[in-house]
């Protein structure tokens, strides 16, 4: 809540009201808790991979943020579409995309989701609703309005959630996407992940209006800013967005207040901000640990259970990071399919 | 002595129209401003107004007549003191009367509003009908089309006819196919080539946009991921430069970088190149600019059954397609085949003109040129084979390299610029794949190395002429 507090604007008033904490079941903390957990080690396995030189190019982390994936992921039925931009393997593994298909992809393998030809960026899975890994700053924001279109031609209730980061929040294609969607009416969640950081420059230092969830205001779209460390603000407030866009209503804007813990790709000068600000978040509002607190207050399970996911989730990313490491090259053959169909 | 009024263009591209309505008769008063007819064109309509005073002389061109030329006195205009058969008798120029025109006229009343003037906006049914009635023009083509099996009827219309019919036909074949963009819908598109489309299809399947086109380029390609078939009408190609990362990087690149998971049958189409008049942002060609993008398709028909074949096959195609027409060529008609369903390949170039000493390569615009030139060279004994590249990419590099090992001549014609364009990719790869069989090294002939100019001299020069391609292929036959 700290973060949501700094950046919390006076003049709110055109905002829609803040939704509630969810109140979680046992099942919901523990499953909440399993993939936050799942995605934490993943992308520091990849870091270690990276360091390694088994991971080439562009590796963007999402550690810090994992709360916002896994709390939207859980108001999702099947037939939503989500969409992201580069820092994307969260929201492949919160979509239930195989960690090993994914890591195969970071290594360049032939079992990669892209057969080793898209990269950390560029992965999708047509069967888990996941529609990419976009690597233009913003792009993906059109697109994701694109699918909202297709439910509404098709005429069906699903919705898509289209996420990007407040970087991506000042590119231009990103408010001629509000103003379609406003329009017709589209089932679109535009979750905008604030990390407070676009590489390296601050929100303060890059945008007019830093408070971004009004960023909807001039084409009537409702938005409300969300702790994103705290899964069930994130969830509460998805389940809310989400119930605007099945309405038929349109679209609604989630600025999450998150943090990323590591650099913006692989090589960071880490120059922008100091240790104290990382640290400081990292052992206030960690969304895993206050997750972990929660379930142990609540007697939901005990650290021996809890120890035993930790084991399972270990396990899991080890042997995703062996399959990623040995899995072949793709066949050189590939270089030239896939141009066309 | 009595003013003429003549009759005016609507574009710097019109050279004829219909004159529609007389609204002031013989003997009544005009004031300037006045509305006094009204005269349309397959495009738009528009209301002629007085710039003189005085009393309405004779009327030189009845109402409901067709193809009036521009500049064409219509009507005269006497000042006090002058009467009628004191006015010259003015022969107009020669024109045909129609009935269609009154009716047609009816029709413009009925439609619904558009935005800015009085759009015509027949339902497509209509229009065909319509171009059934007209006589079908004699095949231009000397060499037989083997995408038309013989003996098939020909009927005659515009290019701009050949799209609609096109995107309407494969619209009620197929529910996921839709056409969004600027003005596409009420406007009756800005340059009519959706016209009658909203009436037939409704505002779900043909819809305005706003005017932001890297918004709804992408938002049409997210649509295509989705499964659906978008055909997005860029209003030039020249703003589709606000979009071309969407096209590329989402649209073409999206199957490769998904291992084949995921791709996007997606239509990108609206007039490319040169119109007239319309100076350097307006008159861009974007054809090698796309014909260098792996996974995209590009097509750049001349004609209108090629127009109507290729954007069929292009709607179908489940690729990323470039679809470049052509404002010049919008209004220009040619013969299609009445054909259920003529669909044409893809990839595939077409002998326009059979030859057997020079073969001249161009598409879309540039065949004007071509074919114009390749009738010069007749008559100074030179026969050319011209060939219709129609697609761009992927070339036909078969049916060009098979007539240069005919010929051993080859002149490549394009109005973009010259430099990494079309022509030098056509003549590398005569150079790869014919080099033993050249007699002489390609020549090209392109628009001139400078941003288009407006001044009409300027402009004519900064384009390829006629006189340069028979130049051209004169220079490489040594003659």
């Amino acid at each position: 809540m700290a973060v949501a507090q700094k950046n919390s604007s006076a003049d709110d008033n055109k905002r829609a009201p803040a939704a509630k904490l969810a109140d979680f079941s046992k099942e919901q903390e523990l499953s909440a808790y399993e993939t936050m957990l799942t995605i934490r080690r993943f992308e520091e396995k990849a870091g270690q991979m990276y360091g390694m030189g088994l991971i080439g190019g562009f590796c963007h982390l999402y550690i810090g943020q994992e709360a916002v994936v896994v709390g939207m992921q859980m108001v999702l039925k099947k037939g939503d579409q989500v969409i992201t931009g580069y820092r994307d393997h969260g929201h492949m593994l919160a979509c239930g995309m195989d960690a090993k298909g994914v890591m195969a992809e970071l290594t360049g393998r032939a079992q990669g989701y892209s057969k080793g030809k898209g990269g950390s960026m560029h992965m999708f899975s047509v069967e888990k609703g996941f529609y990419g890994g976009h690597g233009i700053v913003g792009a993906q924001v059109p697109l994701g309005t694109g699918l909202a279109f297709a439910n509404v031609y098709r005429g069906n209730d699903n919705l898509s959630v289209t996420y990007f980061g407040d970087g991506a929040a000042n590119q231009g294609q990103v408010y001629e996407s509000f103003n379609m969607a406003e329009l017709w009416k589209l089932p679109v969640i535009y979750v905008i992940e604030n990390n407070r950081y676009a590489m390296g420059t601050s929100i303060a230092r890059a945008s007019a209006e830093v408070n971004l969830s009004r960023r909807g205001l001039s084409f009537n779209i409702p938005g409300e800013q969300v702790d994103g460390m705290d899964v069930r603000a994130v969830q509460a407030a998805g389940e809310k967005a989400a119930a605007w866009c099945r309405a038929g209503k349109g679209p609604y804007i989630l600025e999450m207040l998150t943090y990323r813990y590591r650099g913006h790709s692989m090589s960071d000068p880490a120059k922008y901000r100091t240790r104290e600000e990382v640290d400081k978040v990292r052992s206030t509002t960690d969304p895993i640990d206050m997750a972990r607190a929660r379930i142990l207050e609540k007697k939901f399970a005990t650290e021996d259970v809890l120890k035993k996911i930790d084991a399972s989730v270990r396990d899991l990313i080890n042997q995703a990071a062996e399959f990623a490491t040995h899995d072949p090259e793709p066949d050189v053959s590939e270089l030239f399919t896939d141009i066309y169909r | 002595m009595p003013i003429d009024i003549l009759m005016p263009a609507l574009s710097p591209t019109m050279e004829k129209g219909n004159l529609a309505k007389w609204l002031k008769k013989e003997g009544d008063s005009v004031k300037s401003g006045d509305i006094i007819a009204e005269i349309e064109t397959d495009k738009a309509t528009m209301e002629v107004e007085a710039t003189d005073e005085g009393t309405m002389g004779k009327i030189l061109v009845p109402e409901g007549t067709a193809d009036v030329a521009v500049n064409t006195p219509i009507a005269t205009i006497l000042s006090d003191g002058e009467d009628a058969s004191a006015a010259p008798e003015k022969k107009a120029e020669p024109a045909k009367k129609t009935d269609s025109v009154a009716e047609q006229q009816k029709k413009a009343q009925s439609a619904p509003p558009a935005t800015e003037g009085k759009a015509e906006a027949p339902a497509p049914e209509e229009a065909e009908k319509k171009a059934a009635k007209a006589p079908a023009a004699p095949a231009i083509q000397t060499a037989a089309d083997p995408d038309i099996p013989e003996g098939t009827e020909m009927v005659t219309m515009t290019m701009r006819e050949a799209l609609r019919d096109a995107m309407a036909e494969e619209m009620r074949r197929d529910g996921d196919v839709f056409v969004m963009g600027e003005e596409v819908a009420e406007y009756q598109g800005a340059y009519k080539v959706t016209q009658g489309l909203l009436q037939e299809f409704g505002d779900k399947r043909v819809i305005d946009t706003p005017i932001t086109e890297h918004g709804f380029a992408g938002l049409g390609v997210g649509a295509a991921l989705a499964g659906l078939k978008p055909i997005v009408e860029f209003m030039t190609f020249n703003f589709a430069m606000q979009a071309i990362d969407q096209i590329i990087n989402s649209a073409a690149k999206t199957l490769y970088m998904s291992g084949g998971q995921m791709g996007c049958s997606i239509v990108f189409r609206g007039p490319n190149g040169a119109a007239a008049r319309v100076a350097a942002q307006h008159s861009q060609d974007y054809s090698a600019w796309y014909s260098h993008i792996p996974g995209l398709k590009v097509i750049a028909p001349s004609n209108a059954a090629d127009a109507k074949g290729l954007l069929k096959a292009a709607i179908r195609d489940p690729n990323p397609i470039i679809f470049l027409e052509n404002e010049i060529l919008y209004g220009h008609s040619s013969p299609v085949p009445k054909l259920d369903d003529f669909v044409l390949p893809i990839g595939k170039a077409k002998i326009a003109r059979a030859g057997s000493d020079v073969t001249i390569v161009a598409w879309s615009n540039g065949m004007t040129y071509a074919l114009k030139a390749a009738e010069e060279l007749a008559k100074e004994g030179i026969e050319a084979e011209v060939i219709d590249l129609r697609t761009l990419k992927p070339m036909d590099t078969e049916t060009i390299i098979a007539s240069v090992k005919k010929t051993g001549r080859a002149v490549t014609v394009e109005e973009g610029w010259a430099q990494s364009g079309v022509g030098a990719e056509i003549a590398t790869r005569i150079m790869e794949q014919a080099f033993d069989y050249l007699d002489a090294p390609v020549a090209r002939v392109s628009g001139k190395d400078v941003p288009m100019p407006y001044a009409a001299n300027l402009e004519k020069l900064a384009l390829p002429t006629v006189a340069e391609v028979v130049e051209a292929a004169k220079a490489v036959s040594y003659k």
